[in-house]
């Protein structure tokens, strides 16, 4: 079965664009394969030149951890591991020094600095994702992906996530692909690009 | 619906949710629990039911009166005019010598008749086919088992020398009704006729002698006899029929039939542990779908049916494998075992089996009858709302019924409230103790967080479901402390012991040495530059009454306290405190002219038989009363192997009566010249060779402890279950975990290293608690059992915790490796 048919395009550096369509037309998958986190029966995806597939499992596992960050609808934090924790682990698997400082600063950051030592089940939904945020922003990836980031959270709370991600994103000068089906924010990016049964609409 | 169809409609579920899985490691549970139960069931009633038919072999008679003396012509009158058959039999351990080679033998005087049932088997060479024999050996020939002949390297047609006399050996033995003690054999056996007795010159005082009167003819007659009997019989005289055939065999394996039993409830309980850990996982995954069949119209109790079928369905099928696996395992125990068990075993029967199924229908229906109810509660609402939770998981009240089966079993298999009483408080202390220890370890673990991500990821995951973790590692200690118990610990104290022993402490023993024997084994001591050994007196005599009070062997329950009664004690006298002894309790004599009406006994004797300070004790020695008062309490210390009396007296008071005497001494490697010699000039002398009797105590030791062993085996497989159950529990979270981490960077070396580290931490915490009881254990076992004092093995922490964290970093990493290759892709979907 085909889920994505003939799309290609291409997003400049520090570009914010928004990937929207309905349920099941594709949009997930086309993060997945823009991650490396599922590989396409044919086509390619090229990060800053390199083509994502000509990586084996491993590599595309080190280039994600280098230079892209994830923010998710669930969340998707390590519920055995406190928050500092969580922020600490892209920048462990890279190898980094001076780990803890970087995670503890990035969580103030978020207006987490009273949360450094909780676990996530002992946070709010709009708490985790902040966690979740710091933790995409932990190596300064040169790209950030973001699946339905507000999803899970109530319509206010959800402002306030999505303000501090694109405030984080403008500091940083990050590439932002965000896929959501919320038109408002949507609108917050520089460009759209919409999905229907698997292909683009103009 | 019908029950037909609420039948059809379980076995349904119960086909799919075994396809899919779900109910694999319960049903390996019950299996490992069943096999170990009934491997131990089996193997017991094989050789009960080798007991029971050998009785009456064992035997050799309808009934037999024993006595260590001869017995009085009266019985053998009296059974001759009931129309009785009758023969005497005597039994007494002396040397057989050939030249420059001795043997302690097993030598069986019989009479004309002998066997009365059962029959004599000889052969005309060894290893030739035997035949039944016709009468028994004639006078001035004997017959000879291969083990004489082999030791003293003879054939047939040889002369061997028995105390005085040469006799020459007609025929190889190779059966014989009442042979042995049927289990474990008996030294090598001579039979001798009567009439050669009296030449051999070895009826002597302090010949260890047993007579036997066996009696033979119609049930009637034998009965009737019996009950003329019972009013005459004297202390001392023992009536053996057939259904109180071996009683100490029988109690012997009752014994280490309650042992093994309760030993296998060790994997019992850690199948329980692992069924409800699966069954609550099983109620977890279920929900839905019960939800969903309740909306469909399915009744509460209409569901609770299925599921209980499901179940009971289930566990018989699991049972049965356990059964079956159980038979195979005591099979292999049996074969193992081999040389324990002297005699042919017949096939086991049903009984065990039964038990079996019992035992693992009745463990998994209180496990699991709790998520049963939980199923039939759902609340139909869970259709639309899945946050509506788990109903019923009521936590420890659930599994009451499942605590009382438990319990119920241990008092079934340890069949004496007592001990049953002990085994629930020690298995809940253990569990106590294990716990806290495992809890206090985690804790301590955390340190560990900050040595790098992999640490930190699997510290991490141990510390979030502390309770999990904890049952994970009592459950795998308990496997590795019977594995370190068994051998490393074992090899501990037997090296403790032998090293307690002097280096040059006594190895043979002296026997039956005569009053006139004294001198001149002194002087052929002398003669070849050997010390002299002390020579102590012996007599014996009966205990007969105590403060005036006959004492009879049924007033006590304990079985040696019996024996102890029915026999002869051994007394001495001595002036002096022997070295190897110290006075407990009493004092005692000092002066030359103390007076001569005093005791002094042994702690152990005087605590069995309930005797304290100043009881006097009344000895029948020789016919005659010698009675006196204890005036102390002696602790001896055995391991010495010098010569100790259980009974000594100051002397003077034992002057007069018939004594031999006894020694010890060292006798060096290659001097089995002196022996030779020793023989030779005094064949009367029986030569006990202790470090053959201790090699054959440690062959019994390993064997026993092979089967324990056996047995501790299906309790490493049950902790391992408990493990997968544990690790099954959180099978989803990990899912969800590597999914993350591989989004975030994290090669998949660097999962399995997190992995690994999470579980050889269990391992090792484990092994730590594994140890720690093995080491309280041998420690325990050292201290107040065998009196040896105890050394900590660091051997012992440093395997628990080597093969602990290695072998359940790799049992882990067996059981996460689907894990490990979870595409990352999961973190975009909603996990169910």
């Amino acid at each position: 079965m085909t889920i994505l048919h003939g799309v290609s395009f291409s997003v400049a550096a520090g570009e914010a664009v928004a990937v929207v369509g309905v349920s099941g037309s594709g949009k997930s998958t086309l993060l997945a394969l823009m991650a490396g986190l599922d590989t396409p029966s044919s086509g390619g995806v090229r990060i800053a030149g390199q083509d994502l597939f000509a990586l084996d499992e491993d590599g595309r596992a080190a280039l994600r951890g280098r230079s892209m960050g994830f923010v998710f609808q669930s969340f998707q934090l390590l519920a055995a591991m406190t928050a500092l924790e969580n922020v600490m682990v892209p920048l462990e698997l890279a190898g980094a020094d001076g780990g803890r400082d970087k995670a503890a600063a990035l969580l103030q950051r978020v207006g987490l600095s009273e949360r450094l030592h909780h676990y996530p089940k002992q946070l709010s939904g709009g708490e985790q994702q902040r966690v979740a945020i710091a933790r995409a922003f932990a190596t300064s990836p040169s790209i950030l992906l973001a699946d339905e980031p507000t999803g899970n959270l109530d319509a206010a709370t959800g402002a306030q996530v999505i303000d501090l991600m694109f405030e984080l994103n403008r500091e940083r000068n990050t590439t932002l692909v965000l896929v959501t089906h919320d038109e408002t924010l949507s609108a917050r990016c520089g460009r759209v690009i919409r999905l229907a049964a698997g292909t683009l609409q103009a | 619906m019908t029950p037909l169809h609420e039948l059809r409609m379980a076995l349904r579920l119960l086909l799919r949710d075994l396809r899919a899985g779900e109910l694999t490691l319960i049903a390996i549970a019950v299996v490992i629990a069943v096999a170990g139960v009934t491997t131990v069931g089996f193997f017991t009633d094989r050789v009960q039911l080798a007991l029971n038919r050998q009785a009456n072999q064992l035997l050799g008679a309808d009934l037999v009166i024993a006595q260590d003396r001869a017995l009085p012509a009266e019985l053998v009158q009296e059974a001759q005019r009931r129309q009785l058959g009758v023969t005497q039999m005597l039994r007494f351990p002396s040397m057989a010598v050939r030249g420059d080679k001795n043997v302690l033998a097993d030598i069986k005087v019989v009479a004309a008749g002998y066997p009365l049932r059962g029959e004599v088997r000889i052969a005309d060479k060894l290893y030739a086919a035997d035949r039944r024999a016709q009468g028994i050996p004639a006078p001035g020939t004997v017959w000879a088992d291969e083990r004489i002949l082999s030791r003293l390297a003879v054939a047939v047609g040889d002369k061997i020398s028995i105390g005085n006399k040469g006799l020459q050996i007609s025929a190889v033995l190779t059966q014989e009704p009442d042979a042995a003690i049927g289990f474990i054999n008996a030294g090598p056996r001579v039979m001798l006729n009567e009439a050669d007795l009296a030449a051999t010159g070895l009826v002597q005082t302090g010949s260890r002698l047993r007579y036997r009167l066996q009696i033979a003819g119609s049930a009637e007659a034998v009965d009737s006899y019996r009950g003329w009997l019972g009013a005459r019989l004297q202390p001392g005289q023992r009536i053996e029929g057939i259904r109180d055939a071996r009683p100490e065999i029988r109690s012997a394996l009752e014994r280490a039939e309650k042992f093994l039993n309760i030993a296998a409830l060790v994997s019992v309980l850690l199948a329980a542990t692992a069924i409800a850990l699966a069954a609550r996982r099983f109620l977890q995954r279920h929900l839905d779908a019960c939800a969903m069949l309740r909306c469909l119209g399915a009744g509460q109790g209409q569901l609770m049916r299925m599921y209980l079928l499901h179940f009971t369905v289930l566990g018989a099928a699991a049972s049965l494998i356990g059964c079956i696996a159980g038979a195979l395992a005591q099979q292999a125990l049996a074969y193992w075992l081999g040389s324990v068990v002297a005699v042919e075993l017949p096939r086991p029967g049903w009984l065990p089996a039964a038990q079996g199924m019992v035992t693992g229908l009745a463990l998994l229906l209180s496990f699991a009858l709790p998520p049963i109810v939980a199923l039939g509660r759902v609340p139909t609402l869970r259709v639309l709302r899945r946050d509506l939770g788990t109903p019923g998981a009521r936590g420890a009240t659930g599994y009451a019924l499942g605590y009382a089966v438990i319990t119920g079993m241990i008092f079934w298999k340890a069949s004496d409230p007592r001990l049953g009483a002990y085994v629930v408080l020690g298995f809940s202390g253990a569990m106590l103790v294990a716990g806290a220890l495992a809890w206090l370890l985690l804790k301590g673990v955390s340190g560990l967080r900050n040595r790098g991500i992999s640490w930190r990821f699997g510290i991490a995951n141990l510390r979030r479901r502390p309770l999990g973790t904890v049952i994970q590692v009592i459950a795998l200690g308990l496997g590795l402390m019977a594995l370190l118990t068994l051998t490393l610990i074992r090899n501990d104290l037997i090296g403790a012991w032998q090293a307690s022993l002097p280096p040059e402490a006594p190895n043979r023993f002296l026997v039956n040495i005569q009053d006139d024997q004294v001198a001149q084994l002194q002087r052929f001591f002398a003669a070849r530059n050997v010390a002299a050994p002390q020579m102590h007196p012996m007599i014996r005599g009966r205990l007969v009454s105590v403060n005036g009070r006959k004492v009879g062997e049924s007033e006590f329950a304990d079985e040696r306290a019996r024996r102890q009664i029915a026999r002869e004690f051994n007394l001495s006298w001595a002036a002096s405190l022997p070295k190897d002894n110290r006075i407990v309790s009493g004092r005692w004599w000092s002066a030359a002219n103390a007076p001569r009406e005093q005791f002094s006994m042994e702690e152990g004797v005087a605590q069995r038989l309930g005797i304290k300070v100043g009881d006097r004790l009344t000895f029948d020695i020789a016919g005659s009363p010698v009675t006196a008062t204890v005036t102390s309490l002696r602790k001896v210390d055995w391991d010495s192997f010098n010569v100790n009396f259980f009974l000594i007296a100051p002397p003077g008071l034992l002057d007069g009566q018939p004594v031999s005497y006894v020694t010890s001494f060292y006798l060096p490697p290659r001097h089995n010249d002196l022996l030779n010699a020793l023989v030779q000039q005094f064949p009367n002398l029986l030569v006990i060779d202790v470090a053959q009797i201790m090699a054959q105590v440690q062959i019994m030791m390993t064997q026993v402890s092979k089967a324990v062993q056996f047995v501790f085996l299906f309790t490493l497989l049950a902790g391992l279950v408990v493990f997968y159950a544990a690790m099954a529990s959180t099978q989803d979270e990990r899912i969800q975990q590597a999914a993350v981490m591989r989004t975030l960077g994290a090669s998949r070396a660097q999962l399995t290293r997190a992995h690994l580290a999470e579980f050889a931490v269990i391992g090792a915490l484990a092994g730590l608690v594994a140890a720690a009881g093995a080491s309280g254990l041998g420690f325990v076992l050292a201290v107040k059992v065998l009196n040896l004092s105890y050394n900590f093995s660091p051997l012992a922490w440093v395997a628990g915790v080597a093969l602990g964290s290695a072998g359940i970093a790799l049992a882990g990493h067996l059981g996460t490796r689907r894990v490990l290759s979870t595409p990352p892709m999961l973190v975009l979907r909603e996990l169910g």
